[in-house]
């Protein structure tokens, strides 16, 4: 596979300030890749430096194998949606659609062909004499989508692009935007702070924090296998605890738990500080002794928090420290109770020790 | 809630209202004064207006002053529109400090000190180079221009920090040169904004006596300069007329300028 997008070494600082930090990724022909971060993680400014809109200070950033580290955003094959949309406020909306065309030297049919097959693509066919202080967010955000796929640029470069849409206007956008990549096969690089978001339309990952990306993979990968706590913590809900690698082989000693607990995969020396993270839907929560389980923690439930379709637990065990259990209700059994002693077990496959 | 009609808040808006325009509204309505003294109401009359407008010197002045208010607001507008867009887009350039400090300073410089000090430069451009030998309407556009584009820049500079810059941005993104983004994107945006700069300069151009005074010539005289003159020769009712036409006028003018300019400091 030929990457579309190759970021060397970028660095970019505002003042002190290393925006972004060192990054090197690769975005690939036809991916739908997602930065996933906190707000002031140097997500966006990354995903400006590629549309050209800053300069890096150092590094380089080649497209389609081309350096374009020093061209200007309008010379670069790749086309930007804002996070604000940024429609021309006296231009309608087939005015908006067609100004990138026209900068190309499109005009006449040739044009109005382009923009109705934009507008069309996101079904705002009927409404191109519009202005945008007539639309909907819902509608706005799909002018500028269509301005950006009126260009059939290389690539899509998305800014936070669900943030002003409400719940379920997202979900099916979501929805609209993969099928749209998939019809086009156009490679999409989308910034979002929201991990369920990137989890369900990124092909990859890439989370990043403090200017750094800390890990790039598949959303599965990242969920089941963070490379680190910082990860671990940002994806999903998660336990974690600090432990100590134990003195019996393949075990960590937790204190917050009061015991060994058996782990699968190498270890570090014995002595050495780690984090060890267990998902809460991997704990099973029983009201009586569990036999046979190869972690067994007995506590008492101090807060449940209702979902709907599951409970969160929040389980103080004798030696202290609380567990986040997800009890779900699929099995009819009655819920769970403040002050209630529970039995917690997890298998030893659940258990992903990490850095400290 | 009923509003109380008498509330303190409304008395004291009601005695300011009162301060700043009953004497306008006196002036008015003593121009349809029948009598010829200004003071002493005898009946209703518009003969005043009549008299106004068969009077030559007052028609010639008001023709200059309009020319000069048209020139000299077109001037600023075009300069002062140039110097806020450099002031809101061009970032920490070099002499940024000095330059807001220089647009800025007409807006609370004496008209006395703008006035004396313009007259000195003209009188030493003539004396050096024979320009604009005896002054006249040029020198008036060209002193009004100078303090008026300071409130055009003012007003773009606004409408442009209150404008997003990634709707320029966007435009660059779409393929648009520099060039074209300001033509296409940056322009139109900034219209209301330099309309109502254009509105209030002509305005302010069209009611200044001091600088006028100062630079104009022996056949460039402006309706305030008439006005001005004619009262010290002792108040005549025509002059009241003309006075209500002035207001009138600038009134209108004052309102279009907020009305345009209303879209000016709001985003889309």
């Amino acid at each position: 596979m030929s990457s579309v997008i190759r970021i060397d070494a970028v660095t970019k600082r505002f003042g002190s300030v290393a925006a972004v930090d060192g990054v090197s990724l690769d975005i690939f022909e036809n991916e739908f890749i997602a930065l996933l971060g906190a707000s002031g993680c140097g997500k966006t400014t990354l995903l400006r430096i590629v549309a050209g809109l800053e300069h890096p200070d150092t590094g380089r950033i080649f497209i389609d194998g081309k350096d374009m580290t020093g061209e200007a955003p309008y010379a670069r094959p790749v086309n930007m949606m804002f996070q604000s949309y940024a429609l021309f406020p006296h231009m309608t909306v087939a005015g908006n659609v067609a100004f990138g065309l026209k900068q190309d030297g499109l005009s006449g049919a040739a044009l109005e062909e382009r923009v109705k097959d934009a507008l069309v693509a996101v079904e705002m066919a009927g409404l191109g004499e519009r202005k945008p202080h007539q639309l909907s967010g819902g509608q706005r955000q799909r002018v500028a989508l269509a301005r950006c796929l009126a260009k059939r640029p290389r690539v899509l470069l998305l800014d936070e692009p669900m943030a002003a849409l409400d719940k379920h206007l997202r979900e099916r956008t979501q929805l609209e935007l993969m099928a749209l990549r998939a019809r086009l096969g156009i490679t999409f690089v989308v910034v979002t702070h929201d991990q369920s978001e990137a989890m369900a339309m990124a092909d990859r990952v890439a989370v990043m924090d403090g200017g750094r990306i800390l890990q790039v993979d598949t959303p599965r990968n990242i969920y089941e296998r963070p490379a680190n706590a910082r990860v671990a913590g940002f994806f999903g809900d998660i336990n974690l605890w600090s432990a100590v690698v134990g003195d019996r082989p393949g075990t960590v000693r937790v204190p917050a738990l009061g015991f060994e607990m058996p782990t699968r995969g190498l270890l570090p020396p014995s002595g050495t500080a780690v984090s060890v993270a267990v998902r809460p839907e991997r704990i099973a929560m029983s009201r009586a002794p569990l036999s046979g389980a190869e972690h067994a923690v007995t506590g008492t439930v101090q807060e449940t928090v209702y979902l709907g379709t599951a409970s969160t637990c929040f389980v103080k065990t004798q030696a202290g420290g609380t567990v986040r259990v997800l009890a779900p209700h699929a099995d009819g059994a009655s819920a769970f109770n403040k002050g209630e002693t529970v039995h917690l077990s997890w298998p030893s496959t659940a258990v992903t020790v990490l850095d400290a | 809630m009923t509003p109380r009609r008498f509330s303190a808040a409304n008395i004291v808006l009601g005695a300011g209202l009162a301060f700043l325009y009953l004497p306008l509204v006196v002036v008015m309505i003593y121009s349809f004064n029948a009598s010829r003294l200004v003071t002493v109401w005898t009946g209703f009359s518009a003969e005043w207006y009549g008299a106004l407008l068969a009077d030559r010197q007052i028609l010639d002045a008001a023709g200059n002053s309009l020319m000069v208010a048209l020139f000299s607001a077109t001037l600023a507008a075009i300069l002062g529109t140039a110097a806020g867009y450099a002031l809101a887009r061009f970032g920490r350039f070099r002499g940024r400090t000095a330059l807001t400090g220089v647009i800025a300073a007409p807006l609370v410089l004496p008209d006395v000190i703008a006035g004396l000090s313009l007259l000195l430069l003209f009188v030493a451009f003539e004396q050096a180079f024979t320009w604009m030998p005896g002054r006249g309407i040029l020198t008036i556009v060209i002193a009004h221009a100078g303090f008026t584009m300071a409130y055009v820049a003012v007003i773009v500079q606004a409408r442009l920090a209150g404008m997003a810059r990634d709707v320029e941005e966007a435009a660059a993104d779409l393929g648009a040169q520099p060039f074209t983004v300001f033509l296409a994107i940056t322009l139109p945006m900034m219209r209301p904004a330099i309309a109502a700069g254009w509105l209030l300069a002509f305005v302010l151009s069209l009611d200044d006596l001091v600088i006028a005074s100062f630079v104009s010539g022996p056949q460039s005289t402006t309706l305030p300069m008439v006005v001005y003159s004619s009262i010290r020769l002792g108040v005549s009712p025509k002059i009241n007329a003309l006075a209500t036409i002035l207001i009138v006028v600038t009134l209108a003018l004052l309102t279009a300028a907020a009305w345009i300019g209303r879209g000016a400091f709001k985003q889309k």
